[in-house]
């Protein structure tokens, strides 16, 4: 069974995301607009510019249907900006998104582009060698509730990588290496997702 | 978390800042998005409201550097600072061609990225700034594919076309863009031996060349500038293959026959939001209509390219 799964497409790094999701044979749908939801197996929230993508879920109506998505079980994935917008707690964005993930994160917590970065991270979950992982303008997850389990951490200090049931956070970029195990963690997730009966199935059409 | 200690030596290794991932990556995170040009504060504000992915701070927008002549220089160090300090966007900041030691300063300053720009006056006609030097990342202008990978064979980690700075008139931005993807899709279709030959025409190093033959695409994020002023501009550098736009003048010289300061603004707000929007839907005509509608009657006056004298021209210089 092959997956189809929807990137959020109003503003960011969607085309590194299809890129890797391709290679592991997974469909993609550009999501753009509500119809756009109907019948996806997950959902990714690429890197961007968070103010900006905020700006645009409201303009175009699509915070409710991703909400409602979501809450019904639909997997979802947001990278940096993503993460950014599915927390339900976040420092100096100047507006609501999603607010569904029990996290509370920072923006832009280290600082300008130059000190963006590049590390080697032990995630849990991603078996082998350490990934390759991206901070851009990057976010932390200060902190985390009950029932979110924390992924990986820098340092043994700021979380950036942390999954609450059928949500997944990351601060960095696992879509701008060539490494495909964190997308495919998270096809794992939609498959799991798709085949188990008290969670959202993919039957609307 | 419970990282045992073998782990742990991996783990802590340095944190690589200012490498090539980082610097192009900050571009693709800016795809599909529009970078307004602001002069002040205030306007910065309006352009994060509006939507924007990132503001250019600047001391005069290009159509009143074009009207004012002199000498351009980077902007004053304070106004880009008081810039920084009102948003939690990306700041842009534009050197001289050539200028090191602005581009220097502006890196100390913290910037996000750095435009060596052909709207201020070239400060070196031989030789553009060394940009693997720096850190911050570097946004360079070109008119076609040599010049788009002689600035990335210098560290340029994105690309924008010319166009024609300040003068609302899209014709050399559709010319520029319209260039280079023709010239990448004959590349495509040539022989290695005739590969050779190409780079040496276009004097650029053979690797970068092949790169784009093999990929079809430059190797890093390019994004249209130079004329746009309206939604449609914008929708239609889309569709032609940008990878987001700049505007320059286009939203805050528009509504200029308001004189109500706060209504002008809003109504430059609306145009920044209308293009922002187009941008993104920018393959839906009936949304693009939409947006139209929320433009201010007055786009910027504009300059026909076509009526401008030779040395008028910004984007020929620093080739």
């Amino acid at each position: 069974m092959s997956l189809k799964i929807g990137i959020l497409a109003l503003q960011g790094d969607v085309a590194e995301h299809a890129e890797i999701l391709t290679i592991l044979d997974a469909q993609i749908t550009n999501v753009r607009r509500e119809s756009d939801l109907t019948d996806i197996d997950g959902l990714i929230i690429p890197g961007g510019e968070s103010t900006a993508i905020a700006r645009l879920l409201i303009a175009y109506k699509l915070i409710d249907p991703i909400r409602e998505k979501i809450i019904a079980g639909l997997p979802v994935w947001g990278t940096c900006a993503g993460a950014i917008l599915l927390a339900k707690e976040v420092t100096n964005l100047d507006r609501p998104s999603l607010q569904l993930m029990d996290i509370r994160v920072t923006r832009n917590a280290f600082g300008s582009q130059i000190y963006s970065f590049e590390k080697q991270l032990h995630v849990e979950g991603i078996n082998g060698d350490p990934l390759n992982a991206i901070f851009i303008r990057a976010p932390i997850i200060e902190d985390v509730g009950q029932d979110t389990q924390v992924l990986a951490r820098l340092e043994q200090g700021p979380i950036v990588a942390a999954k609450q049931e059928n949500m997944l956070a990351t601060s960095f970029h696992p879509e701008l290496g060539k490494d495909v195990r964190m997308h495919q963690l998270f096809l794992d997730m939609c498959v799991q997702s798709a085949s188990s009966g008290d969670k959202y199935v993919s039957i609307e059409r | 978390m419970t990282n045992n200690g073998s782990t742990q030596d991996k783990s802590d290794s340095n944190p690589q800042v200012g490498s090539w991932t980082v610097k192009s990556g900050l571009a693709q995170m800016l795809k599909g998005g529009v970078i307004m040009d602001v002069v002040t504060a205030e306007q910065a504000i309006v352009a994060q409201e509006a939507g924007a992915v990132a503001v250019m701070a600047l001391e005069r927008v290009p159509s009143d550097i074009r009207r004012d002549g002199g000498v351009a220089r980077m902007s004053h160090v304070t106004l880009i600072q008081e810039i920084q300090s009102s948003v939690s966007i990306p700041v842009m900041a534009k050197a001289r061609i050539g200028h090191f030691v602005e581009a220097q300063i502006l890196e100390a300053l913290g910037v996000d990225y750095i435009d060596e720009s052909e709207v201020l006056t070239v400060a070196d006609e031989q030789n553009h700034i060394d940009k693997t030097n720096f850190s911050v990342p570097f946004v360079c202008g070109a008119r076609n594919l040599g010049e788009a990978l002689r600035r990335i064979s210098e560290g340029a980690a994105m690309i924008r076309t010319k166009g024609e700075a300040g003068t609302g008139d899209i014709v050399e931005a559709v010319r520029h863009l319209r260039t280079i993807d023709g010239q990448i899709r004959k590349l495509t279709s040539m022989r290695n031996d005739e590969l050779y030959t190409e780079a040496r025409d276009l004097q650029v190093p053979i690797e970068l060349l092949r790169g784009a033959a093999e990929t079809g695409s430059l190797p890093v994020v390019n994004f249209s500038a130079g004329g746009v002023a309206s939604p449609a501009d914008a929708a239609l550098m889309m569709q032609l293959g940008a990878e987001g736009v700049f505007v320059g003048s286009g939203i805050f010289k528009s509504a200029a026959d308001i004189d109500d300061d706060n209504k002008r603004l809003a109504q430059q707000k609306a145009m920044a939001t209308a293009i922002v929007k187009a941008v993104t839907y920018f393959d839906d005509p009936k949304i693009l209509a939409e947006v139209s509608a929320e433009v201010p009657q007055t786009a910027m006056r504009g300059l026909s390219v076509a009526q401008l004298l030779p040395d008028e021209l910004m984007a020929g210089r620093g080739s």
